[in-house]
């Protein structure tokens, strides 16, 4: 078992939370049981963390009850004694914020997981560490602060590429305020001072920030613009804004971990930032060995340049799956504080909520309801508040952190606490349905549950930027729907014949609306992506029929004449065809062919 | 090493030692009764105050005077090639009469966790020879994939059936089945150990027994037992391992049993809130890794209790499995076996391991066609019960037909029988000639045009209209 140790990067001078001052301090181990031990005689606050045991293990302090300590450690504790000791780093957990974050693959706690397979192996044995950030790499800096400025937390000192055309902005860490007095262009490593301030503060293009504190900002904004995720059920009917908050709950089947993965591809975000939070292994491996290899649509190089994934599989320490939304959060701020829009997915928040549920039943703290803590649904809108579309402090262009979290309910039965803690506050809810999936209806959003809190806000940058009549055409997409659910029960009793003429049309049309529109392939090629011009011409195209077959129908056209045309089937193809907007006029063109000759 | 006599409580399957010397988490312990008889235990929970043990054979006949060694060691499994064709105890010890194994290694039975950016991409195709799995759920390598069922389903000939039958098509060689129970029967055990030596299949197995009056306890040890030795064989020996676990909601039981004995705060049902990650260290022992030649797949079964599928073991382990089998006691009833029920059932890696140069290029789009109609038709039985048949449409008529047709023909297949899976997508093509092309909305036309056989006369016609078919 490999036990090796790499240096202590926290006594490094990295800026960010310091508390140097304090002493570390030493305590012994009393009771081990599981994931959370005790300790006696450590001097202790809260989150700090701890080195327990011999092999130094890494732990968090969760509890302190009289001279007694209660700590979750991030690492399997089979073979640890009472007696042995445990240090106080005097630090919370951190994580190291700089240039080389993206294309990283972290677990739980910030370690890479390349790196670790070069220190032990396919297995993840304990007592390892490693930094978050590669200490080594040169970064070459571009200052755009030069001598003389006066500079204060969050302002941009300088710019490093950290991937092809990604510019990683450099910021002033919390706590440090002054006149530059020197600043060094060229290469160097994180470590290296960039920068010295007359307050004799030393910066380097690393910082640490503690994970379970949000970072801070000049100003919330309203969420007005939308997060374009290309995907026609999500843009068109129940958008997320930029800096909001969607959750996917969905019983296991229903296709919850492909849409997330079709919106880390296409969304419009700047930044991606993955976390499989208690997931599977194999799929995570999916989502690890997928993401490197695919094309960022808008600058056709690696996807990867602009991702962070964060893996935490189920069977690995439970502890460290309960920090790994923070992580990611964390990171995420860290790049919206640069003036970028970052996309977050949690999948699955309800495996952390679990994680909680464990820590705290080892803690035998009182439980609430189905044995989750208490605190559940406070921890969970704090965590979804890290959402939000921000003036970051240095810089005047707008950031953003969307979280998109995925639920997964027991039974997929949505009342149970985490589900309804959470929709408590998400914005948007995208009702993934099991039926629809057996169906091979995909994605299996369900039309009529699903919901957008935003669709007002959003509505006047939709007919800015797309069209004007965008809302309206939505809207009455949507009525039909829900007409169809009606009629479907009376079809139910008495069979589609039996309906009068005009809803037979409906029915037809929200056939169209769910194939044609709500109906998506993520597999193919040119229909995974749909731009919104595209789905309006749909929404339009379909819309089309709809009035030339309200109008046929006032002059007396049979309704299975108008079921019987070919032109409306066409629309189908232009969900392949990459010239859609031709084929569409062709057959707008071609029904208006048909309803004339009728 | 010391031995205590310090016991000061025992109580179910726990027993509690003081003044101890630091005690090792998960450490090992020998009790030695005063009989003279000698049990194993696990240290649970330990502090300078008081030790817990819990006992693998039980706690009875252990009293206050009995003595306590710590070995401080975690529990390690032997493990050696020459495991193939043995039996095993559900703690790993020979109980088919031959010698001990002479290990080549000992290795800890916590499996560390794989690390994510070393696994493999599981993409072979396994050929089970069950048509229900194979072209609607397909079970590729490295996958876990769980069989629910209810007591009193065939789930135990179904997993011996795939035992026997599993293969990746053109690699038949280096494949090792690891079988193991957790308080089964003795029937049980006898009927899975008489076919595997009928079948000659032992000798590249390995089995671990342990049955329904051996210690709840040492269930907890007995599935981290079977995939120490897969991952043994698996990632040292590059063979291919299929685990079978037999009963995990037995298993599930057990770890309840320790938890209320604990005094825990219990969660769901009773269950321990930790449910979640103890069993995901099991299910997630399965996969392959980048570079290595082997690969760990697992079946594990389990009976769900009165049927529930939203029940905490099933539901749990539905969110670590990669998909499921479920068992149907209606299908059961109508006499179909295998009573596989395709609607719940899913196989999240299925799109890994088919299509074209692995199984064929119309078996995605065949599955979804069948499933669609199979799911429609289904939904029509509820129909027909109100309206009656005559009410259908014709459309409506072919496709309550095709359920029927689909229970009788696709799903129900001999305990022997072992299907191939082209023949298995032929039987698919032949349910849906019944279908108008048109119909087949599923299906590109370039593969109805290589495939599709239209039937003339409509079969679900019934004799009338079949005369009048033939008139015309």
């Amino acid at each position: 078992m490999a036990k090796k140790q790499t240096s202590e990067t926290s006594s490094k001078t990295t800026g960010g939370v310091r508390s140097a001052s304090q002493a570390k301090s030493i305590g012994v181990l009393f009771r081990i049981a599981g994931p959370v031990v005790v300790a006696k005689g450590l001097d202790a606050r809260m989150y700090d963390v701890v080195r327990v045991g011999k092999e130094r293990l890494m732990g968090e302090i969760i509890q302190i009850v009289g001279d007694k300590t209660v700590i979750q450690v991030y690492e399997d504790t089979s073979g640890i004694k009472p007696g042995e000791p445990v240090e106080n780093t005097g630090e919370q957990l951190s994580v190291e914020l700089g240039p080389g974050l993206l294309t990283s693959i972290y677990d739980g706690i910030q370690r890479p997981l390349p790196t670790l397979i070069k220190q032990m192996g396919n297995f993840i044995f304990r007592g390892v560490d490693a930094p978050g950030l590669d200490h080594d790499k040169k970064w070459d800096f571009k200052p755009t602060k030069k001598k003389g400025d006066k500079v204060k937390h969050g302002d941009i000192i300088g710019e490093v590429e950290e991937t092809p055309g990604f510019t990683h902005r450099i910021m002033v860490p919390e706590g440090m305020a002054g006149k530059i007095i020197e600043i060094k262009s060229g290469k160097h490593s994180v470590d290296d001072v960039i920068c010295v301030l007359d307050s004799d503060q030393e910066i380097t293009m690393m910082q640490k920030w503690p994970v379970r504190k949000p970072r801070k900002v000049r100003k919330k904004l309203a969420p007005t613009i939308p997060l374009v995720t290309g995907q026609r059920v999500f843009d068109v009917f129940f958008p997320v804004a930029k800096g909001g908050a969607a959750a996917i709950p969905g019983p296991f089947g229903a296709g919850k971990t492909v849409s997330q993965q079709q919106l880390a591809k296409w969304c419009d975000a700047d930044v991606i930032v993955y976390v499989g939070c208690g997931e599977r292994g194999n799929e995570m491996t999916e989502v690890l060995t997928e993401f490197p290899e695919l094309q960022d649509p808008k600058t056709g190089k690696p996807l990867m340049n602009r991702t962070v994934l964060i893996a935490n599989t189920s069977n690995m320490p439970v502890a460290a799956r309960e920090a790994s939304v923070y992580t990611g959060a964390t990171i995420a701020e860290y790049f919206r504080d640069m003036g970028y829009h970052v996309a977050m997915m949690g999948d699955s928040t309800s495996r952390w909520a679990e994680a909680m549920r464990e820590i705290s039943s080892r803690l035998e703290e009182m439980p609430g309801e189905e044995g989750y803590p208490a605190y559940l649904s406070t921890r969970l809108a704090e965590f979804y508040e890290r959402a939000a579309r921000v003036v970051p402090l240095g810089i005047d262009t707008e950031g953003s952190v969307t979280i998109i979290g995925a639920v997964s309910p027991p039974g997929g039965d949505f009342s149970e606490p985490v589900t309804q803690s959470t929709l408590r506050v998400t914005k948007t809810f995208w009702a993934l349905d099991a039926k629809l999936a057996q169906r091979r209806h995909f994605p299996s959003i369900n039309w009529l549950t699903s919901y957008s809190l935003y669709l007002d806000t959003l509505e006047s940058w939709y007919a800015q930027h797309v069209a004007a009549d965008w809302r309206k055409c939505m809207d009455e997409l949507m009525s039909m729907l829900q007409e169809e659910e009606k009629l479907l029960e009376i079809v139910q009793l008495v069979g589609s014949d039996s309906l009068p003429e005009r809803q037979q049309v409906t029915l037809e049309i929200a056939r169209m609306i769910r194939e044609f529109v709500l109906q998506q392939n993520a597999f193919h090629e040119v229909d995974t992506f749909c731009e919104l011009k595209k789905s309006y011409l749909l929404m339009k195209t379909i819309l089309h029929y709809s009035n030339l077959a309200n109008a046929a129908l006032d002059q007396g056209v049979r309704a299975k004449q108008l079921l019987a045309l070919k032109a409306k089937d066409r629309i189908a193809e232009a969900k392949f065809e990459k010239n859609y907007e031709k084929l569409l006029k062709d057959v707008q063109k071609e029904m208006d062919v048909e309803f004339n000759k009728l | 090493m010391k031995e205590y006599k310090t016991i000061t409580r025992i109580a179910g399957p726990l027993v509690f030692v003081e003044k101890t010397d630091p005690v090792g988490y998960g450490d090992l312990v020998k009790l030695s009764l005063p009989s003279g008889e000698i049990k194993n235990g696990q240290v649970l929970d330990t502090s300078g105050d008081i030790v817990i043990v819990q006992v693998f054979e039980g706690t009875s006949g252990i009293d206050k005077n009995s003595g306590v060694k710590f070995l401080g060691e975690t529990i390690k499994l032997a493990v050696s090639p020459d495991m193939l064709g043995r039996i095993l105890s559900g703690a790993g010890k020979p109980i088919d009469g031959g010698p001990e194994v002479i290990p080549e290694k000992k290795l800890d039975i916590i499996g560390a966790a794989i690390n994510p950016y070393a696994r493999g991409n599981p993409a072979d195709f396994i050929q089970t020879g069950v048509s229900t799995i194979d072209a609607m759920n397909t079970l590729v390598r490295g996958q876990k994939l769980p069989i629910f069922s209810g007591s009193g389903l065939p789930h135990n000939e179904i997993a011996l059936q795939i035992a026997r039958q599993a293969k990746v098509v053109g690699q038949e060689s280096n494949f090792v089945v690891i079988f193991a129970a957790m308080g089964i029967t003795n029937e049980e055990a006898q009927y899975f150990i008489k076919d595997f030596e009928e079948t000659g299949a032992l000798g590249r197995s390995v089995v671990f027994l342990n049955l329904a009056d051996d210690p709840a306890v040492e269930r907890l040890v007995t599935p981290r037992m079977a995939l120490t030795a897969a991952e043994y064989f698996a990632f040292e020996k590059d063979m291919h391992v299929l685990v079978i676990l037999t009963d995990m909601t037995n298993y599930c039981e057990s770890l309840r049993e320790i938890g209320a004995a604990r005094e825990e705060v219990p969660g769901r049902r009773g269950y321990p809130g930790y449910m979640y990650t103890d069993l995901a260290t099991i299910y997630e022992r399965a996969g392959m890794i980048k570079g290595k030649k082997g690969s760990v797949t697992q079946i594990p079964i389990l009976t769900m209790v009165g049927d529930d599928i939203t029940h905490p073991i099933p539901d749990l382990t539905g969110y670590i499995t990669e998909g499921q089998i479920v068992l149907s006691r209606e299908l059961h009833r109508k006499n179909v076996y295998p009573p596989i029920d395709v609607l719940p059932s899913l196989s999240r890696l299925m799109n890994l391991g088919i299509g074209k140069g692995k199984t064929r290029d119309d078996h995605k789009q065949v599955s979804d066609q069948m499933y669609a109609n199979y799911a429609e038709g289904r939904d029509l039985r509820g129909l027909v019960a109100i309206v009656g048949e005559e009410a259908l449409s014709e459309r409506d008529k072919r496709l309550l037909h095709f359920a029927a047709t689909f229970e009788d023909k696709f799903v129900r297949q001999d305990r022997r029988e072992d299907r191939v899976i082209t023949k298995t997508l032929n039987l698919g093509w032949e349910l849906l000639a019944r279908f108008p092309k048109k119909d087949l909305t599923r299906i590109s036309g370039e593969l109805k045009e290589k495939y599709y056989k239209e039937e003339k006369v409509s079969p679900t016609a019934s004799p009338e209209e079949k005369k009048e078919e033939k008139k015309k």
